[in-house]
């Protein structure tokens, strides 16, 4: 295993009581692969990645669990530890490529800054690095570019020049938090294709934070589903998107807008809102919002065999067929 | 570059205009203002009052006066009502001293802001913030002239630590010039030290805040490097702002208080004395001379705002 997160907890204390942002987390990557951890804003995802690399870290956070990466457990690791770590082994790259970058260095002193801060070489040829890095993720002129200030390219471009930092030291892994959320459907497109390319070419292992569906089916090889802090569903592309075991997944899947299937009147949702995470349900965190809640969910469910439900196996692949495809009723048949 | 230096100029002449005749006008309708007959004396008969006020071409039309006045200050014959003495030469001649003093001043407040808001801001919340927050309180709090006067008594008077007063040219002997004017330093910075080391902390908890500091982080740097060339960094961009109207406007003879009670020959003692004794040319001609300051340093600030940030360009408006 490349990188594995082992019941990972991150709670923050804050003014309005404690929130357990992150609940009892596991889940491992494979060299050369491409896990995608999906899930609605606030479901703990992105706060799962920062902690990865030690982001989270602050007075006011305590983390618990273990991310184990190359027989070290990174959350044991002391900030200049974890430095070395940072960039050199496990690379990031964010969700607004407009504000991850600095407007007032240039991207190639951006670039290479991350260079000498890992390597002792020179300017010259840490900024040479910097070109050949830009080239290497398609972006024209970088003899020229490398000159530019983030203000001067597009968005789509910006996310490249993250991508090409994140490459600099040829990381092991990339942990990349939705990276084309901000960028428009076909530059999203070429950002995936570049992701894509990148993971083949080079057996970049990757983690793909989203919360869109529709990215993960692209480019992912094994996806992890987040609900209010906690993995509920962990399980190959395939077998989530045609065998899927938890509730709230088939939620996500019926909430789809799909044109190959007729249009709905208005598209599915989820009824209610996912719990407060100050004070999450003591027993299964999604059964508030859960039709086929039972008197069983009132206990908080395991992660079993990469499902964190009590319905068992049969029952659900009967009660998640709505109209003929996969999907969440809106109320319970009594 | 070039449209951006004339808008700058055209600018700043409207700027001098509008001042000088906005100190012209109240001048002329403050009451007891009437220099013709404060230079006759206490016993002057209507007679002699009649004289001066012709001698001083006081009984010429409000428009004729200001050219004149406007004329006399760019060919440097603006002369005081009160002593007769040439306004342009005086003014001159208090320029080393409030030069001296100013940008002593300024070096002194800048260093000290840009360290007590680093710390503060690196510590937010601990007690080396509170502790600064105190004191910059305190020190944006006390009256320049109270201070002034504590630091003479205290530190000259009573220790023989400084001396007491007045200006020792820096050609003469430097050693004494910075001597005497280490009091007037202190004096002048605590304020601007208080107030500015406030903005450069919660800008830096902003920037703190920021994705590229992050990103900065993710990237491996070390936290101080992190601290000073990205969050500081991009932390002094509005300081900087401050700063250039805070020095035209000390340079402009903003520091009157300071040079009046430490003695100083300067713009600022000038500039005082002539508000004491209501003579319209010194002050017409230390208004504009400030005036002109505080719009030069502005220029200055904006061009070493593209400098500082790269989103702005000089001569267009800043994109959205």
């Amino acid at each position: 295993m490349m990188l594995s997160v082992e019941n990972l907890s991150v709670r923050f204390a804050t003014d309005g009581g404690t929130v357990h942002a992150v609940d009892d987390v596991s889940f491992e990557l494979a060299a050369g692969e491409i896990l995608a951890i999906v899930g609605e804003s606030g479901s703990g995802k992105s706060v799962t990645a920062q902690t990865v690399l030690g982001l989270t870290r602050a007075p006011n956070t305590t983390i618990t669990g273990a991310v184990r990466f190359d027989g070290q457990d990174l959350t044991q690791l002391n900030d200049r530890q974890l430095r070395d770590i940072r960039g050199e082994r496990i690379a990031m790259i964010f969700q607004d490529p407009m504000t991850s970058l600095n407007p007032v260095y240039r991207v190639g002193a951006q670039i290479a800054e991350m260079i000498r801060a890992h390597r002792d070489v020179s300017k010259g040829e840490a900024r040479d690095r910097a070109v050949e890095l830009l080239a290497s993720v398609g972006i024209p002129n970088p003899e020229r570019r490398v000159r530019s200030y983030p203000h001067e390219f597009s968005g789509g471009m910006r996310q490249r020049v993250m991508i090409a930092m994140a490459l600099a030291l040829d990381p092991d892994v990339l942990i990349a938090d939705e990276p084309t959320t901000a960028l428009d459907v076909t530059v999203q497109a070429q950002i995936l294709r570049l992701l894509e390319k990148l993971n083949a070419e080079r057996g970049l292992a990757v983690v793909m934070i989203t919360h869109d569906l529709g990215v993960v089916a692209e480019v992912a090889d094994r996806v992890a589903v987040m609900y209010a802090g906690q993995i509920v569903e962990d399980a190959t592309l395939e077998s989530l998107f045609y065998d899927p075991k938890h509730p709230y997944t088939w939620g996500l899947l019926g909430s789809l807008a799909r044109l190959d299937q007729p249009r709905p009147v208005r598209l599915a949702q989820i009824a209610g809102q996912p719990p407060s995470l100050i004070a999450p349900p003591s027993g299964c965190r999604f059964a508030p919002r859960c039709p086929h809640a039972f008197e069983k969910c009132a206990e908080p469910p395991p992660l079993h065999d990469g499902d964190r439900c009590w319905l068992d196996l049969e029952q659900k692949r009967r009660l998640r067929d709505v109209d003929g495809r996969i999907g969440l009723r809106r109320a319970v048949a009594t | 570059m070039a449209r951006f230096i004339v808008r700058r100029t055209l600018g700043m002449i409207a700027v001098l205009f509008a001042i000088s005749v906005i100190v012209f006008l109240i001048f002329n309708v403050i009451p007891n203002s009437d220099p013709a007959a404060r230079i006759a004396g206490k016993n002057a008969n209507p007679a002699l009052i009649a004289r001066v006020t012709t001698d001083l071409g006081l009984d010429q039309p409000l428009p004729v006066q200001y050219l004149t006045m406007m004329k006399q200050i760019f060919t440097g014959e603006l002369t005081s009502y009160a002593s007769s003495q040439n306004v342009v030469e005086q003014i001159w001649k208090g320029l080393p001293a409030t030069f001296s003093l100013c940008v002593g001043a300024a070096v002194l407040w800048m260093t000290l802001a840009v360290v007590f808001g680093y710390l503060s801001a690196v510590h937010a919340g601990k007690f080396t913030d509170r502790a600064l927050t105190v004191l910059s309180l305190v020190g944006i709090s006390m009256p320049v002239f109270w201070l002034a006067a504590i630091l003479l008594y205290y530190l000259s008077f009573k220790a023989q630590l400084f001396p007491t007063s007045s200006y020792v040219p820096l050609t003469k002997d430097p050693a004494n010039w910075a001597y005497h004017l280490i009091l007037p330093w202190i004096t002048l910075a605590v304020l601007f030290v208080g107030f500015y080391s406030r903005v450069l902390r919660s800008n830096m908890l902003d920037v703190m805040n920021e994705d590229y500091v992050r990103t900065a982080r993710a990237k491996g740097l070390g936290e101080r490097q992190i601290r000073i060339k990205h969050v500081l960094r991009n932390s002094m961009i509005p300081v900087i702002t401050l700063f250039g109207l805070d020095f035209g406007a000390v340079v402009g003879g903003g520091a009157i208080l300071t040079e009046t009670v430490f003695n100083l020959n300067g713009v600022g003692l000038y500039a005082g004395q002539a508000i004491g004794s209501l003579d319209l040319p010194p002050l017409i001609g230390v208004t504009m001379f400030g005036a002109f300051f505080i719009v030069l340093f502005n220029t200055i600030v904006d061009v070493l705002y593209a400098f500082l940030d790269p989103r702005i360009r000089l001569g267009t408006a800043a994109p959205a």
